[in-house]
């Protein structure tokens, strides 16, 4: 199979910009694509707007608990306000984004020309986006309590029985059911996709032993959104009959129960939590090695960590529950597993650190997101396994310590990683390259802004401020924390302006990146930058897991030594 | 030996089996869960009858689909529609009987989804899978008009394989709701 035709050098010529076309067909063409790159852009660039949507509700909490006594919103809105910041970043944000990244690359990777079945990857995203839409429209639609337009308020969880008819009047909930009920939909599609077209699509000699750490952990991804998914969808559909129906699932009156309901969800929400971080991870293990000039370290343990955590993180999911009170013998199951998870999870920040240990380490931004990546990761890792222990959790679950460790986890890790992604990738996707210096600023006021939030927002945890309450009495030594913690978000959000900025910019003056800007060996970087519409003129036919080593240094091979 | 890029029809469809077992399972430790606890009558044993007659239909039309995508995939595409007609009739009489039972639960016995724990559990487990019956009788329908208009040829075995797995996985949910809605639980 190897000595069919090897890998010829790529066309060097980046392809024209289309042209002037008319506005109305160029979005009509985007509509109706089916391009696994387009629809990755998409999937992304809806990520996007919803991330500064969800931030700028998680900017209107912090504006309003800066100080203690304040009134600039009203409990009412401000029930809203986390409840969509919650559902809006991990449904509408973390998940399309992390799609996004896995639509455009996946395919590029492997070698072939598009995802296993190209129409389900529209309907998928469209899916989602109808989702999106669907919960967003409730502001107008959604009339609740009394009668005007209101956004859901029952938190991103929806803990029974407050979502029930007698407790959540009017409508606002239906629209968070079923926002999400549909977005699931575009999910599982997305997912058979994936894993479709990485078990069936693989260009010859791209076995399972040497794709690029990339597509194994959104294999692992695809795979969990698989089998979690549904039980969300399931929980969803019986809300919907207890509410529509009269059923009685979580009708305490009728012999229900609301504590069935946090399994259900939360059967879905921890694996929820490996489906966002895999993808992080997966950008993590591309970038690391290429600005560390050396292979990945431990690569068929990274696969095998990533495997076992995909296993562990489907029997975690009760460590949400502690303080419900279960039985002594499920706290214990469910600490062990959870501490459990934090060996693979360890294994992979050794193989990273390992990878960089010795490597002629380049700071580009992209790996400064990564080595930020990966001291934040580490410490939300810690925080992880403080609350996985139960007795500590009965006297911090719900609290602002429980906050700040999945806000570490979410933006110190997924976000980051995010972020080293697109820096990384955007040459390719674009054919320009991203100006390093506004990088450089966006990298380090974000980072300043992460850290004067999130390590300062463990501390009134500590002292006994619990999560959603909208404001809080002067004098409880809360005040100076929370001030602290809602300057970092300004910090955060002029980052991540200079980021739009900087994206923007470099679209129209960027350097011109050429295939391969950063010397990398995964297969994209072997095609145009951006790869036409085909990906591949000719199918590539690999032998390791650099194939763009093998091609750069045919003296010295990478499939001599694998 | 690496799977194939004509393949994926089955894979992909592998992985849908996957998700909406996913699904099912929930629903299924939901019913378990709550067997016995609801707070007033109907009881599944006063008012649940095994449906013997209808399950055997769903559990035979696996058989004809089964003899269908043969005798497709050695081009008899007569047979093949007769087989898959059958499969169309033994599905709609499954529906049929689900029917019968729901209008006598509901009208005679006096169970509704509101009635109480047991009604809302069995009417949402049995009706989603139902509904799944359902989706997989239009399916079946319109692969069946298109034979009627010629449409389906011996080409076409592997598509066929991929939609008759479906089908196959909703007569294999059937093994397991009957068992526990009617055996394990009444």
């Amino acid at each position: 199979m190897f000595d069919a035709q090897p890998m010829s050098r790529p066309m060097v010529t980046t392809p024209e910009r289309e042209s002037s076309r008319p506005l109305v067909q160029v979005l009509h063409d985007w509509m109706v694509t089916v391009d696994h790159k387009r629809l990755g852009l998409m999937y992304f660039s809806y990520g996007i707007l919803f991330l500064v949507i969800g931030g700028v509700e998680a900017s209107i909490m912090r504006a309003q608990l800066a100080v203690a006594n304040n009134h600039l919103v009203s409990p009412e809105v401000f029930n809203r306000l986390f409840t969509m910041h919650g559902t809006t970043m991990i449904f509408f944000a973390a998940m399309p984004i992390v799609f996004g990244f896995a639509n455009y690359l996946v395919p590029l990777m492997i070698g072939a020309r598009d995802m296993a079945f190209p129409r389900l990857n529209a309907w998928g995203f469209w899916m989602s986006a109808l989702g999106g839409i669907i919960l967003y429209f409730s502001f107008i639609g959604g009339f609740g309590l009394y009668g005007a337009g209101s956004a859901p308020d029952v938190g991103w969880f929806a803990y029974a029985p407050l979502t029930s008819p007698a407790f959540s009047v009017g409508h606002s909930t239906d629209y968070w059911i079923v926002g999400i009920l549909v977005s699931g939909f575009g999910s599982i599609a997305t997912a058979l996709n994936v894993m479709t077209t990485i078990l069936c699509l693989r260009c010859p000699g791209m076995k399972l032993n040497r794709m690029p750490l990339f597509v194994w952990m959104n294999t692992v991804m695809a795979a969990l959104v698989l089998v979690a998914i549904g039980p969300l969808t399931a929980a969803q559909l019986m809300l919907l009959i207890d509410r529509y129906l009269g059923g009685h699932f979580f009708d305490t009156q009728a012999g229900g129960s609301a504590v069935i309901w946090m399994h259900f969800f939360w059967i879905f929400g921890h694996p929820e939590v490996y489906i966002l971080v895999l993808p992080a991870f997966a950008i993590v293990s591309e970038v690391i090695p290429v600005f560390s000039r050396k292979p990945i370290f431990g690569y068929s343990i990274m696969v095998a960590a990533t495997v076992s955590i995909g296993f562990i993180s489907l029997g975690v999911w009760a460590h949400h529950m502690f303080t419900v009170g279960m039985t002594s013998y499920a706290n214990a199951f469910f600490v062990a597993s959870t501490a459990a998870i934090a060996v693979p999870t360890g294994i992979k920040i050794f193989n990273w650190v390992g990878t960089m240990w010795g490597g002629k380490i380049i700071y580009k931004v992209a790996m400064l997101f990564c080595v930020a990546f990966l001291c934040q990761f580490l410490i939300a890792g810690l925080t992880g396994i403080m609350l996985a222990s139960a007795p500590f959790d009965w006297q911090l679950g719900n609290s602002y310590f429980v906050v700040a460790h999945f806000h570490y986890v979410i933006l110190g890790g997924i976000v980051m990683a995010v972020f080293a992604g697109t820096y990384y990738w955007y040459p390719k996707v674009v054919g320009k390259m991203m100006n390093e210096t506004l990088g450089k600023w966006h990298f380090w006021l974000f980072v300043i802004g992460f850290h004067l939030t999130f390590d300062f927002m463990h501390v009134p945890g500590l002292l006994g401020m619990p999560r959603r309450i909208y404001t809080y009495e002067a004098s409880r030594g809360w005040e100076v924390w929370n001030l602290i913690v809602s300057i970092g978000v300004i910090f955060q959000a002029v980052g991540v302006l200079i980021w739009a900025a900087n994206v923007i910019w470099s679209y129209y003056k960027g350097e011109i990146a050429g295939n391969d800007p950063w010397d990398a060996w995964t297969l994209e970087w072997h095609t145009t930058s951006p790869p036409p519409d085909y990906n591949y003129a000719e199918i590539p036919v690999i032998r390791s897991r650099r194939p763009l080593w093998d091609l750069k240094h045919p003296e010295d091979p990478d499939w001599k030594y694998e | 030996m690496p799977l194939s890029a004509n393949l994926r029809g089955k894979v992909g469809m592998w992985c849908l089996i996957i998700a909406e077992s996913a699904i099912f399972s929930i629903f299924v430790v939901a019913y378990l869960y709550y067997a016995g606890k609801s707070l007033s009558g109907p009881t599944p044993a006063q008012v649940l009858d095994v449906p013997y007659l209808t399950s055997i239909c769903l559990f035979s039309s696996s058989l004809t689909i089964l003899l269908a995508e043969k005798a497709l995939h050695r081009g008899n595409v007569k047979r093949f529609g007769f087989f898959w007609f059958l499969t169309i009739a033994l599905g709609v009489i499954f529906l049929i009987g689900t029917g019968r039972e729901w209008y006598r639960l509901i009208y005679k016995d006096g169970l509704t989804i509101s009635t109480n724990l047991f009604g809302t559990t069995f009417y949402s487990l049995v009706g989603l899978h139902a509904f799944h019956v359902t989706v997989g009788l239009i399916g079946l329908t319109i692969i069946w008009l298109l034979t009627l208009f010629g449409a389906v040829k011996q080409e076409h075995s592997e598509r066929i394989n991929v939609f008759a797995m479906y089908w196959h996985f909703v007569d294999a949910i059937w093994v397991v709701v009957l068992s526990v809605v009617y055996f394990i639980t009444r």
